[in-house]
């Protein structure tokens, strides 16, 4: 899915420390901010800034933590999907969301940083996720609409990172946006299906869920530029490419003439076409219930955190078992 | 020895001379308790009969059986793949990326390894 990390990191994270540096370090630099410029690539043994490393170590695994709790939200409509056709869809949709977190998580321990330590960061409610999965899944159709305008944004959002500095990131991006694809159109699709060929009540589920799910996926694209002080430094770097407000501002133009073919509005009264801008005006974001969800006071926050730390414990005992079989069969080869 | 990317004992160059030999930015008490996380593996994946294996990423898994079934469900969910091989990570030797100029670029003034360096008669031109 998608990370806010740049962002919501900004207070802590800070600007880099000025410490004193040796020629060495400074020439290390140097060359590194040579090679970004040259568009190199960055692997994972080569060297890095400190800041560089710790800002993708927190965006990667804030991105990766978002696709495993994203899977909770879609999880719990896998036994009420309406028909075995949507039910293996989904399952399919929430498999590849596993798969995606894998791929990150995988990505950021080439920095560094160990698996256990990812996830204790999560269980700890030291690491944060996407602000978007704090929302409850209220109806079927929100199935659809997270496929439309939560993916959508994603996909928005993730598209430049295939272009990223850091190369293992880079890859997995490529991979997981080549996947992300199949979710936004199954997600338009089941809800094409529902505007044109269901019932009125159909109609005003799916429109119910639009209005629900649209201004949380505006606020997916983080803070505005304005308030976002590590883009700066990120861009410098090849993390980051397009800003918040230019990927916010391209996924309302694509969106709402989606929207026109699906005949479903966007819940904003301010919503309209600026002939001089060649840009739709829309409304403004209400940017204290984004902190307010991003500081843990979302509708699902403690209930997302409780059901994934529920199931790394409860599964303990599964991995501990599989070790120890693994441990036993070696020394019986051994010997 | 140091392994390609990734691995409990990788990320930061540490078997590989730091151009600096100072922090490698690794977060303290990083591997002090490794014994409870399933070992790396590394994924190769041939995407069909003819081609080679390639490198696709990596995972963590308890034992050989186990690293191909996850490796299987994580890399080739839309028919990637018709064979997969798995390595553990800390079982991958590699080059230094410090030492990527003196091992590679002589390599760069042979020109005369390629065919395109020969000038020959237009006549000959598909020799």
């Amino acid at each position: 899915m998608y990370t806010q990390a740049m962002d919501t990191m900004a207070k802590e994270a800070g600007v880099a420390k000025p410490t004193l540096r040796s020629a060495e370090e400074l020439a290390a630099e140097a060359a590194f901010d040579a090679r970004i410029d040259a568009g190199d690539f960055i692997e994972a043994k080569d060297w890095m800034p400190e800041h560089y490393r710790r800002t993708l170590v927190r965006q990667i695994s804030q991105h990766a933590h978002s696709e495993i709790v994203g899977m909770l939200p879609e999880g719990n409509w896998i036994t009420r999907a309406p028909t075995l056709k949507r039910k293996a869809i989904l399952l399919a949709k929430v498999q590849d969301e596993a798969g995606h977190g894998l791929y990150l998580y995988a990505a950021a321990e080439t920095l560094g940083t160990s698996r256990d330590q990812l996830f204790d960061a999560l269980h700890s409610g030291k690491a944060k996720y996407s602000s978007i999965f704090n929302y409850p899944t209220l109806s079927w159709a929100d199935m659809g609409v997270i496929g439309w305008l939560v993916d959508g944004a994603a996909i928005m959002n993730q598209v430049p990172l295939c272009r990223c500095s850091y190369a293992p990131y880079a890859r997995a991006m490529v991979r997981i946006c080549r996947e992300e694809s199949f979710h936004q159109r199954q997600g338009f699709e089941s809800l094409l299906t529902m505007m044109t060929r269901g019932t009125d009540a159909q109609h005003a589920m799916v429109q119910d869920a639009v209005n629900r799910w649209w201004w949380p996926s505006l606020m997916m694209f983080g803070p505005p530029d304005s308030e976002s002080p590590n883009s700066e430094q990120s861009m410098r770097w090849g993390i980051k490419r397009i800003s918040n407000d230019e990927l916010r501002q391209k996924f309302v133009d694509a969106t709402v003439e989606q929207a026109k073919l699906l005949g479903v509005t966007m819940p904003d009264p301010e919503l309209r076409w600026n002939a001089e801008r060649e840009h739709y005006d829309f409304g403004s974001i209400d940017w204290q219930e984004f902190w307010q969800v991003v500081g843990g006071d979302g509708p699902c926050n403690r209930e997302r955190l409780a059901a994934k730390v529920k199931a790394w414990e409860d599964g303990a005992w599964v991995r501990d078992a599989a070790l120890a079989h693994a441990r036993k069969q070696s020394i019986k080869e051994a010997a | 020895m140091s392994h390609p990317e990734s691995g409990p004992s990788a990320g930061p160059p540490q078997a590989g001379p730091h151009p600096l030999g100072g922090s490698t930015g690794v977060p303290a008490g990083r591997g002090a308790d490794m014994s409870h996380e399933w070992p790396l593996w590394e994924v190769f994946v041939r995407a069909k009969s003819g081609l080679d294996h390639k490198h696709c990423g990596s995972l963590h898994a308890a034992d050989p059986k186990m690293a191909i079934q996850l490796a299987r469900d994580v890399y080739t969910r839309r028919q990637e793949g018709t064979s997969i091989w798995v390595v553990r990570s800390d079982q991958i030797v590699a080059s230094d990326p410090g030492e990527k100029g003196s091992y590679f670029d002589p390599m760069e003034d042979k020109v005369y390894r390629h065919p395109t360096f020969y000038e020959l008669p237009k006549s000959l031109d598909h020799m």
